[in-house]
């Protein structure tokens, strides 16, 4: 090579090496305000992932993660032989379906009916107080639904004997077969109000104009909602529902968890509940590990085919 | 034009529906809140006879002042209103800086720094995984353990840098010219704009805060130094269904004396009011805060 080529790129690179230090330097404080956050997400997002190891593993917490015995799959040949787990799996999946076809429906009807309210402060007053049952937590919401449900004078059974539809108050919480319609019922009467504020600004943001217009054409209320508002709010809904299938594993636990009891467990436990219990309260990390991962693997898998489906149907792609 | 008459009866009859709906909706939110307040201000001899709506029988203050004086409720509430207050500061600040160097076109770690972030809001470790790295972290039975490993939210992040896209880029660069560096243009330009989508955040963190139990069930269950609000009532709810003792020994007594019903519906309205007193003031942002972060995803 051409000795003096050579140095040319040479120099020519340090210049560009010098060039990005010098723009580093420029942006210091860039640096300073986004450095300390790129560790932080890397040690308490990145580092977990690592983690997953310890379910190919018969994890000691007195030894590193590196001086564990390996045990292959055994972990996870030991979860699909459990029982419980198909048991489990049930009731996370009957919960979160339920809350998906509930938590999309209720709120979509409400937010229509606020749409078609003329009464601005009536209107303003009821949206108030819709939202507030989304700012309490689980833990007073829970509270609150055993106080409802209670035998004891719980507004919800003394409504049913007033209607005369029973004449025994129902025990509502020690039914199992109920469990999973009073957690949709509870999640739906916490989270309408507050679902519903993404429908009504979809319905905002439609023109106006195609109302004029139907009017023109003599059309009606009813099809005016079912013609112009709802087409107008699907692409917000279905964006909406297709994250919320990515979803339906990992629902969370806290309503299960704080509505559950003894008697009712074999419909209460969810995925994170026997997570928790084998993994945390027995010390069985590697197989509560084992249970996480089949989890997140499971949610990966359903946002791609719910968005696969949805990219057929409507030649758009949501992720 | 008997028509249109017809077609105005049915409006008018829907309209009638849907006022009455809404109504139901209204008492159907409140009158589980409304029934609680009554309880505890009542005299809890008299709240077991049962019967009560939405007003007192015999009113009382006795099962507040119960429940004042337990030290755990004291220590939960001081925690509480504490990692509220800190947490939120933190997570505004935290949020709010990442937000600006990711908006900035110009940025070096721009690129890599959005996918670092963006991942993660599609996986998770999970909750074993999570456990055993606040272990390794020794966060565990720390007060820093609420504040930590909760500093930031991916979503916020994302949410305030659209909001910053959003606002004319002239703005900095004019600032830029007059000599001001980054971190001035961040503390004097971009924050002040950023009001609205900061207020609808800082909400969000502080609801988050308040109304956190898991945490201290999980890493904190042994140091009732570092108990939060949440947490008791979680212990009271808990163990007035399964019929089994809550922890305090002075609680103990006091339940002996007031009835637990209404122990824990006076805590219930002491965990409840301090929201309620302040999301209707920030509903106008948090309503624009909701429609910003669903749009940009």
């Amino acid at each position: 090579m051409n000795p003096l080529t050579e140095s040319t790129l040479k120099a020519e690179s340090t210049h560009k090496r010098n060039r990005f230090w010098f723009k580093a330097f420029q942006q210091r404080y860039l640096y300073m305000m986004s450095l300390p956050f790129v560790i932080w997400i890397f040690i308490f997002s990145y580092v977990p992932v690592w983690g997953w190891l310890t379910a190919f593993q018969n994890y000691k917490p007195k030894d590193s993660i590196l001086d564990q015995k390996w045990v292959g799959f055994a972990n996870f040949i030991e979860l699909f032989q459990d029982e419980r787990f198909y048991i489990v799996l049930r009731n996370t999946l009957a919960m979160s379906t339920m809350g998906l076809i509930v938590g999309f429906t209720v709120p979509v009807l409400f937010a229509l009916l606020l749409n078609e309210m003329k009464g601005q402060f009536f209107k303003r007053s009821v949206q108030t107080i819709s939202y507030l049952p989304h700012f309490v937590s689980w833990v007073v919401v829970a509270g609150l639904v055993y106080k409802m449900l209670s035998t004891d004078g719980g507004a919800v059974n003394q409504l049913l004997m007033w209607l005369n539809i029973i004449d025994q108050p129902i025990q509502f919480m020690a039914k199992g077969d109920l469990f999973w319609g009073i957690v949709t019922v509870s999640d739906i009467w916490k989270e309408m109000g507050w679902n519903s504020i993404i429908f009504l600004a979809a319905m905002a943001g439609i023109d106006p104009e195609l109302y004029e217009a139907s009017t023109v054409d003599g059309a009606g209320r009813f099809r005016k909602m079912w013609h112009i508002t709802l087409p107008g709010i699907r692409t917000t809904f279905m964006v909406l529902f297709i994250l919320s299938i990515g979803h339906l594993i990992s629902i969370g636990f806290e309503k299960q968890f704080l509505l559950g009891n003894p008697l009712v467990t074999d419909y209460s436990e969810v995925l994170d509940l026997y997570a928790l219990k084998y993994g945390i309260q027995m010390g069985r990390y590697s197989y509560g590990t084992a249970i996480g991962i089949f989890n997140s693997v499971v949610s990966i898998l359903l946002v791609f085919i719910a968005n696969g489906i949805y990219k057929r149907v409507a030649k758009e792609s949501v992720i | 034009m008997q028509g249109v008459v017809q077609k105005n009866i049915g409006d008018k009859i829907f309209d009638l529906f849907i006022y009455i709906f809404m109504t139901m909706v209204a008492i159907a939110t409140l009158y589980p809140f409304l029934n609680v307040l009554a309880i505890s201000f009542n005299d809890s001899v008299d709240t077991v006879r049962g019967g009560l709506t939405i007003y007192p029988r015999e009113f009382t203050l006795r099962n507040y002042e119960t429940i004042f004086g337990f030290e755990g409720l004291i220590t939960g509430f001081r925690n509480t209103v504490i990692r509220t207050v800190a947490g939120t500061a933190m997570g505004v600040a935290a949020a709010s800086m990442m937000a600006y160097t990711l908006s900035r076109p110009d940025f070096q770690g721009r690129r890599w720094m959005s996918v670092l972030f963006a991942l993660t809001m599609y996986f998770s470790g999970g909750l074993i995984p999570g456990f055993l790295l606040m272990k390794y972290l020794g966060l565990i039975g720390t007060f820093s353990v609420y504040l930590i490993p909760a500093l930031l939210s991916v979503w916020n992040v994302f949410v305030i840098r659209s909001y910053i896209d959003g606002l004319p880029f002239a703005l900095q660069e004019s600032a830029k010219i007059d000599g001001a560096n980054d971190w001035t243009i961040f503390w004097r330009i971009i924050l002040p704009l950023c009001q609205p989508v900061l207020a609808t955040i800082a909400l969000f963190i502080a609801v988050g805060h308040w109304n956190s139990w898991f945490d201290t069930y999980l890493f904190n269950n042994r140091n009732p130094e570092n108990t939060t609000l949440q947490y008791e009532l979680m212990k009271v709810l808990l163990s007035t269904q399964t019929g089994s003792n809550y922890r305090d020994p002075n609680a103990q007594q006091a339940m002996a004396a007031v009835s637990p019903e209404s122990i824990k519906m006076a805590i219930t309205i002491v965990v409840t009011v301090p929201i309620l007193l302040v999301y209707p003031f920030l509903q106008k942002y948090f309503v624009k805060g909701m429609t910003l972060g669903a749009v940009k995803s």
